[in-house]
């Protein structure tokens, strides 16, 4: 195919990735080869009804690292990260097979209650969602809510906050709406009220995607700290920001049902990080990361 | 795969064309006038009940229709007294009766039921047929309730209060079910996401904010029932009445009845103490709306 009356510089192809590798914030950092396996996720099948929505998936998530799910629309990315605490529950017609292990715990068994497990594995959403009240009230509500024991409430949401670096900008006025945040802010609000009730591992669903760069900029930073503490896995459309921060990198893609033509998410590829984007293994992801599609 | 050169866009027009941005063909012209005439029309009838009211009413707007019963032998004294305090009363038992109850359910509805289940399917069909069933109907039905608890004597508070909350119920329930739905899905996840239960996420974030949305629903659906008359004629409601009502079990008479014993009576004096009746009622409905507007225009939450 030639294009008329343009001529591209851009030549995408082996430099893209490279430089994305080499993005890494921390190049230095030490990784296993093999993930300590805080949760994971075997053969792991969504139906929306009859909709195959993803198609066994089997990852493991490492223990205080960052684990980026990317790929293009459609992919299933979202719909793996919203079976990791349960989320996927709250829609009618979801249904998963397979078996999502935390601390060796299979989630989907009968007797495991969702709502301590959506306590344990901690959600931030794409959108800002703060609740319509002051700020104290919104990082006091998950402890409220889910009866933890406190000294002292007041301790622990400053605590909330400073762990979600909003703290010193917010310090003043407490009481005062969390709608007066600007967006930035009012995602940090959201990371800190889901620390605030302690779980291990924090999901985070596309958490830049409505922000500006500073205040993605402030998040990623926020998100190398936290990774000390907790395990994350965040979905990202960004494919710099999967470099820049997550330690490792899966890929999914959608691929077309031959007779019905219905789109199924399915994991491509699994790795390091610096190995995904500086030597995917497969055709796909290097397509993916360099431009070429998606 | 050939692509083809691409074609030469259209010239653009150099010169903008003059104009005042108004459609002036003839039959949107004529569409326009057909609005404005029904609109006028509307408000034309209205200023007129409202003011040949008010000019009738006007000689009887006095303390006596406020504070004298109901009189045969005085009609230049006959006053409202019994059926301001009996409409006061059915309003205050007709919210505690229909607005916990039209909350629950389209709490139930919106934030619980599983909307695929063929039982909550005819539920919500039936809400939506029950909103426009005529008022007498729910008079009946309270009369039948009433004799299935046992009490004959309908006439009395709790009875006009069951027949109007029936009446409003539906109202209600839609109302509300909006109101729940304005609330954004994200708030919801972000609860549940904490760990909160289904439970505590509507009582501590879905229901605080749906309550500007609930209220104003609320209060336009009492001020519907308050100009009620069929229901209470069904259920036998005095409408002669010389004592204050002091209680549920107390037989009583409200304003929309007096209004329609007077206008039947022969006498000019209550034809006149009728239209003063009306503007009392007026009033009241007018103040229950202008409630409403301030706690929508206050406490209205914008996402």
């Amino acid at each position: 195919m030639t294009s008329v009356g343009t001529t591209s510089t851009r030549q995408p192809g082996a430099a893209a990735p490279q430089a994305l590798a080499a993005a890494h914030a921390d190049a230095e950092r030490h990784l296993p080869d093999q993930p300590d396996p805080l949760m994971e996720a075997l053969a792991l099948n969504v139906y929306y009804g009859d909709f195959h929505a993803v198609h066994n998936v089997n990852l493991v998530f490492g223990k205080n690292e960052i684990t980026a799910l990317i790929g293009p629309s459609g992919c299933g990315k979202s719909t793996v990260l919203r079976c990791l605490n349960r989320m996927n529950d709250l829609v009618p017609g979801a249904r998963v097979e397979g078996e999502v292990n935390y601390h060796g715990l299979n989630l989907y068994t009968r007797d495991v209650d969702p709502i301590e497990v959506r306590r344990r594995i901690g959600m931030v959403f794409q959108k800002p969602n703060p609740f319509p009240k002051s700020i104290y009230d919104n990082v006091a509500y998950g402890p409220r809510v889910t009866g933890m024991k406190v000294d002292s409430m007041d301790d622990l949401v400053e605590q909330a906050l400073r762990g979600a670096a909003l703290w010193d900008e917010v310090k003043g006025k407490l009481k005062e709406s969390a709608y007066s945040l600007s967006g930035g802010q009012q995602q940090r609000l959201c990371i800190a009220r889901t620390i605030a009730v302690r779980p291990d591992v924090i999901l985070m669903d596309e958490p830049c995607s409505a922000l500006d760069p500073i205040a993605t900029s402030r998040i990623e930073d926020l998100m190398m700290t936290l990774r000390e503490e907790y395990t994350i896995v965040i979905v990202t459309h960004n494919m710099q920001q999967a470099a820049r921060i997550s330690d490792r990198t899966a890929f999914f893609t959608a691929q077309p049902d031959e007779t019905t033509g219905n789109r199924t998410g399915l994991l491509v590829e699994y790795d390091k990080t610096r190995q995904i984007f500086s030597n995917p293994a497969d055709r796909r992801t290097e397509d993916y990361i360099s431009g070429r599609f998606g | 795969m050939a692509v083809a050169a691409p074609q030469r866009a259209p010239e653009a027009p150099t010169q903008l064309r003059p104009g005042r941005g108004r459609d002036r063909s003839p039959l949107s012209l004529f569409f326009v006038a057909g609005l404005w005439l029904s609109l006028a029309l509307a408000i034309v009838f209205l200023m007129t009940l409202i003011l040949t009211t008010a000019i009738d009413g006007a000689p009887r707007l006095d303390a006596n229709l406020f504070t004298e019963y109901d009189s045969t032998l005085f009609p230049e004294k006959t006053g409202a007294r019994a059926g301001i305090l009996g409409t006061m009363w059915l309003m205050v038992a007709t919210a505690l009766l229909a607005v916990p109850l039209g909350i629950a359910a389209a709490l139930y509805l919106e934030e619980f039921a599983d909307g695929r289940r063929w039982y909550n399917r005819l539920i919500e069909l039936n809400l939506q047929n029950l909103a426009a069933v005529p008022s007498v109907i729910y008079g009946m039905l309270a009369v039948a309730f009433m004799s299935l608890v046992g009490r004959n004597q309908t006439d009395i508070v709790i009875g006009g209060a069951l027949a109007l909350a029936l009446l409003i119920l539906p109202v209600i329930i839609i109302t509300t079910r909006e109101a729940i739905r304005a609330v954004p899905t994200e708030i919801r996840d972000a609860s549940l996401a904490l760990g909160a239960t289904p439970w505590q996420t509507a009582w501590r974030q879905v229901l605080p904010s749906a309550v500007p949305g609930i209220s104003t629903g609320t209060i336009l659906a009492l001020s519907r029932a308050i100009g009620e008359a069929a229901p209470l004629l069904l259920l036998g409601v005095a409408v002669s009445v010389r004592f204050d009502p002091n209680g549920l079990l107390s037989a009583f008479t409200a304003l929309p009845i007096q209004v329609f014993n007077w206008t039947a009576a022969s006498q000019d004096e209550y034809k006149t103490a009728a239209a003063a009746a009306i503007i009392v009622l007026l009033t009241m409905v007018l103040l229950l709306n202008g409630l409403a507007i301030y706690i929508r225009n206050h406490f209205q939450r914008r996402w």
